[in-house]
């Protein structure tokens, strides 16, 4: 996926993270992170579980206040905006049309007892469409684009797979074709082969719709495949930042080192 | 002992203001669901404390009124609400639509067309239509307050996916002036279309749930649809057995235990009205019949 | 001929006077006075006043009788007779630390200044059904025991506190009006003046079992009955034009203070915590079920999880009043015809479709229709 950084369109960052701090009580989850993402671009957060980086994510996406620092968005208008400085109406607008989010339980991404087909089309229908029939029409290309067959659209997701509900729930969050989209472990609790088979399935739409991805992930084989940038975090910091490639065949840190070392070669 | 003594139709004054200010913020924001202080009335939560204490809060000695229940005049509760207005405020009361001034009701909206001098209390159980799509208060009041009514056209959705239509038969949600999703209390949905454009005020009264909402007059309101399933409202295949009205809202009763059914309107005083002036229908037959449905 | 139902007027008429007559019972036996009520069915009469949120015993054991003894009845009568009442203003706070203590147990020390002070109390009756009371019983009198003079004794939790080892009672904040949910509809979240009002007059039964369940581990906040004490308070008004409080009278009161799991942080040495009871009379039951609830719905503040039932204060408070509840469950009594008769014409129609969709209909069918 390296190649495809050279073809970003134009250089202002699409988000900003500027010195974003979160503690609980004494447990200082993040410490001074900043980055900036840009248009096209999918970066993954990588780190053992209490790294910080679900906090991380959370803090990116507004669903956390942080404690010290900032988070901006670029708009559609092209203005950059400060997230915290936003209305709740103007954020959950956000939400539900230019940004996605991946979770890594579908449960939590998806109305378990709405069939699919309602699932795919609710984002469409709480931004105004009223039409039916072509609700129903955009949900099935959806569902097709995940490989999910289009006679299981009137069936609720607690009668599909794990791997078909995460594939759903990316439906449900591609439709209204945001700009950013937001994963948590995307892969987390499937097998090997329903992985393998996802990961390859995301990477066409997110190549196709140039958008930007932020992964949150333990494992560095998604990493690898998905993003094409790398941030490696330990103990709330981010310790090493880089081009994936670069940073997972030649890790600088040596806490990379043992990651790398410990995932690869399984 | 505190001999116990009642003020014009019950409520004291301070109260009556109260529940006027709300009433008056509600007809500001129309749709809106208007938080009040609903008191303790002496009938039970559930049978009507919301719209008694609206009706109480605008009664003037003038009014004439009229209660309904199921479109009925002669239904126990809308008798029992009747005589404590009776008993409480002296008004004077009729069973005549077209006489009344205020209009309490509860599941129905009569037939008769209501004019600019009538108010329409409404008694509604669960005011929040997003209630059974999300139960917590805080999420559909930021729902309301965000205009963010996916979730409800995520049911008629799942209604059309499921059977080919929408299947709700009452409390059919409708959009009061291009704004709010509201709740127009169990009317089945018949009657929905009523609600749109009216010339007499329509005021809502929740009295356990503690809210008050209006519909102004001659506001729009639109029951949800889609644009290629549209609003269809409940159409009778049978005529009223008594007044043989083809227009009217009508109740089935079981006439036998052979599985023998008849209809008849709903509305009482509009199925009395129309036998009054003479029509007929299959089972009120006079010598002069004009129809008879075999 | 068919004609519409007619009558409903007269049923209810008739109804009512057979009540009237059920009520009374068989004539032959002596009707049940107030007093009688008020002083021989007193616990009856505390619940009705501390859920019917009005401290008049002749009332309530007027209630009680017009109820039939059906306490949430009872309880229904009251409230509704008390939203009709002028509001005067509000009494000056009562001080439970005055209290004239009839009452006054504690199960987290064994002796404390004031002693334990057992009074009239079931706890260690044996539960045996005593057939003296079938006809006329004349018990025998209390004796007078000197030691246990009552009198105004030390709160528990204030000899907790004052070693810091419990958390200070919250103090009155002039910037913020104590709230009235009689008089504004309660939102959420709501505060705790608002939660504690609403458990104050909330189902005793209710509160019961929500208090059992986090002792069950739903919600566990590790109690101790830091103390329940009974007695008289006297109760204080500032009347405008006088400027100065004048006493109205006593009332008999029962308060719990729960003693709860302990917080703490880098920043605060780690004390106890409180959960609060108090309603009318001798209620012991309810305080401290009303304390163990209101400690469940501190969670949020106090930083911890809530998972709970007890702990969800929405769900806490949105169902625990019984006139509420009682009105809207009774209310499926009511004829719901146009309802009904809606989704019967709906499922009439799905059904229809169904036979249509799944049969291939014959020429005998089409006739039919």
């Amino acid at each position: 996926m390296l190649d495809r950084i050279t073809t970003l369109q134009d250089d202002t960052p699409i988000l900003i993270a500027d010195g974003l701090g979160k503690s609980y009580g004494r447990l200082r989850a993040c410490r001074d992170i900043s980055f900036k993402l840009y248009s096209g671009e999918v970066l993954a957060i990588v780190g053992e579980s209490g790294s910080g980086k679900s906090t991380l994510l959370q803090l990116l996406s507004a669903q956390l206040a942080p404690n010290t620092g900032s988070v901006s968005y670029r708009m559609r208008d092209g203005s950059t905006r400060d997230l915290a400085a936003m209305g709740e109406a103007e954020r959950r607008l956000l939400f539900r049309t230019d940004w996605g989010f991946v979770h890594q339980d579908p449960a939590m991404g998806l109305r378990m007892a709405v069939s699919a087909g309602a699932n795919v089309g609710e984002r469409l229908m709480a931004i105004g469409h009223n039409h039916y029939g072509k609700i129903r029409a955009t949900a099935t290309t959806w569902l097709e684009r995940v490989e999910i067959s289009a006679d299981r659209i009137d069936d609720a997701p607690r009668t599909y797979s794990g791997g078909m509900r995460q594939r759903l729930q990316i439906a449900r969050n591609l439709v209204t074709e945001p700009r950013l989209i937001f994963m948590d472990e995307p892969t987390g609790g499937l097998d090997v082969s329903v992985q393998a088979r996802l990961l390859d399935m995301m990477r066409s739409p997110v190549g196709e719709l140039g958008l930007s991805a932020i992964v949150v992930t333990h494992d560095l084989a998604v990493a690898r495949l998905l993003s094409h940038r790398v941030m490696v975090m330990q103990g709330g910091r981010v310790i090493e930042t880089g081009l994936t490639d670069q940073v997972l065949d030649d890790p600088r840190e040596p806490y990379t080192q043992l990651l790398v070392s410990s995932i690869l070669p399984a | 002992m505190n001999a116990p003594t009642y003020n014009f139709a019950y409520l004291d004054e301070q109260t009556k203001r109260m529940i006027r200010r709300a009433i008056l913020k509600a007809i500001a924001i129309p749709g809106y669901q208007v938080p009040f202080a609903s008191r303790e009335m002496p009938m039970p939560y559930g049978w009507g404390t919301g719209g008694v204490q609206v009706t109480a809060a605008i009664l003037g000695p003038d009014d004439r009124l009229k209660v309904i229940d199921q479109g009925s005049d002669d239904t126990t509760n809308a008798i029992s609400i009747r005589k404590f207005f009776q008993k409480t405020a002296g008004v004077a009361v009729t069973t005549s639509t077209v006489n009344a001034t205020v209009i309490q009701t509860r599941h129905r909206i009569h037939e008769a067309q209501l004019g600019a001098h009538q108010v329409l209390v409404y008694q509604v159980p669960i005011p929040e239509p997003l209630r059974f799509l999300e139960p917590r208060e805080t999420e559909t009041r930021r729902m309301h307050a965000l205009a963010e009514y996916g979730l409800i056209h995520v049911k008629l959705y799942e209604d059309i996916a499921r059977f080919g239509h929408i299947a709700t038969a009452y409390a059919y949600p409708v959009k009061v002036n291009a704004r709010y999703v509201m709740d127009p209390s169990p009317t089945p949905k018949f009657d929905n279309p009523k609600m749109d454009n009216c010339e007499a005020l329509q005021l809502f009264g929740a009295g356990r749930e503690k809210r008050i909402y209006a519909i102004p007059p001659y506001t729009t309101v639109q029951s949800l649809d889609f644009e290629d399933y549209p609003f269809e409202p409940y159409k009778h295949k049978a005529c009223c057995a008594l007044c043989n009205a083809a227009d009217s809202y009508l109740d089935e009763i079981v006439t036998d235990d052979k599985g023998s059914r008849m209809f008849v309107c709903s509305d009482t005083d509009y199925c009395e009205t129309r036998q009054a002036q003479g029509h007929r229908g299959s089972e009120n037959a006079s010598p002069f019949a004009e129809s008879r449905h075999a | 001929m068919y004609v519409a139902v007619k009558g409903g007027e007269r049923a209810i008429e008739n109804a009512h006077r057979l009540l009237a007559h059920e009520r009374r019972g068989d004539r032959s036996v002596p009707e049940v006075s107030l007093d009688q009520i008020s002083n021989q069915l007193s616990l009856a009469v505390d619940r009705v006043m501390t859920e019917g949120s009005l401290y008049d015993r002749e009332l309530a054991s007027l209630a009680i009788k017009q109820a039939r003894g059906d306490m949430i009845e009872a309880i229904f009568l009251l409230r509704a007779f008390r939203a009709t009442l002028p509001r005067f203003g509000s009494s000056e706070p009562i001080d439970t630390a005055q209290m004239q203590v009839r009452r006054r147990v504690s199960s987290t020390f064994k002796d404390m200044p004031g002693g334990q002070v057992l009074g009239a109390t079931f706890d260690y009756t044996h539960r045996l059904l005593d057939p003296a009371l079938m006809g006329e019983a004349s018990p025998e009198q209390p004796s007078v025991v000197a030691e246990a003079e009552p009198g105004v004794m030390p709160r528990v939790t204030d000899i907790l506190g004052r070693d810091g080892l419990i958390e200070p009672s919250p103090v009155e904040d002039p910037e913020h009006q104590v709230g009235d949910i009689t008089r504004d509809s309660l939102s959420f979240p709501a505060d705790r003046d608002l939660r504690l009002q609403n458990l104050a007059r909330g189902d005793e039964g209710y509160l019961l079992a929500l208090g059992y369940s986090t002792q069950r581990g739903y919600g566990r906040n590790h109690p101790f009955a830091g103390e329940i004490r009974v007695g008289e308070v006297s109760v204080e008004f500032v009347p405008e034009d006088l400027g100065f409080a004048v006493p109205l009278g006593s009332i008999t009161l029962t308060e719990c203070q729960m003693v709860n799991q302990f917080k703490g942080s880098d920043t605060e040495a780690p004390c106890f915590t409180r959960g609060y009871g108090l309603a009318f009379g001798q209620s012991e039951r309810k305080v401290m079920s009303m304390a163990l609830v209101d400690r469940a719905l501190r969670a949020r503040e106090l930083g911890e999880d809530v998972k709970a039932p007890a702990q969800d204060e929405e769900f806490v408070l949105s169902h625990s009043d019984n006139v509420q509840s009682t009105g809207f469950v009774e209310h499926l009594k009511l004829p719901h015809y146009v309802d009904f008769q809606s989704e019967l014409g709906l499922l009439r129609k799905l059904r229809k479709e169904f036979a249509e969709a799944n049969e291939a209909p014959t020429p005998m069918q089409e006739a039919a229709e």
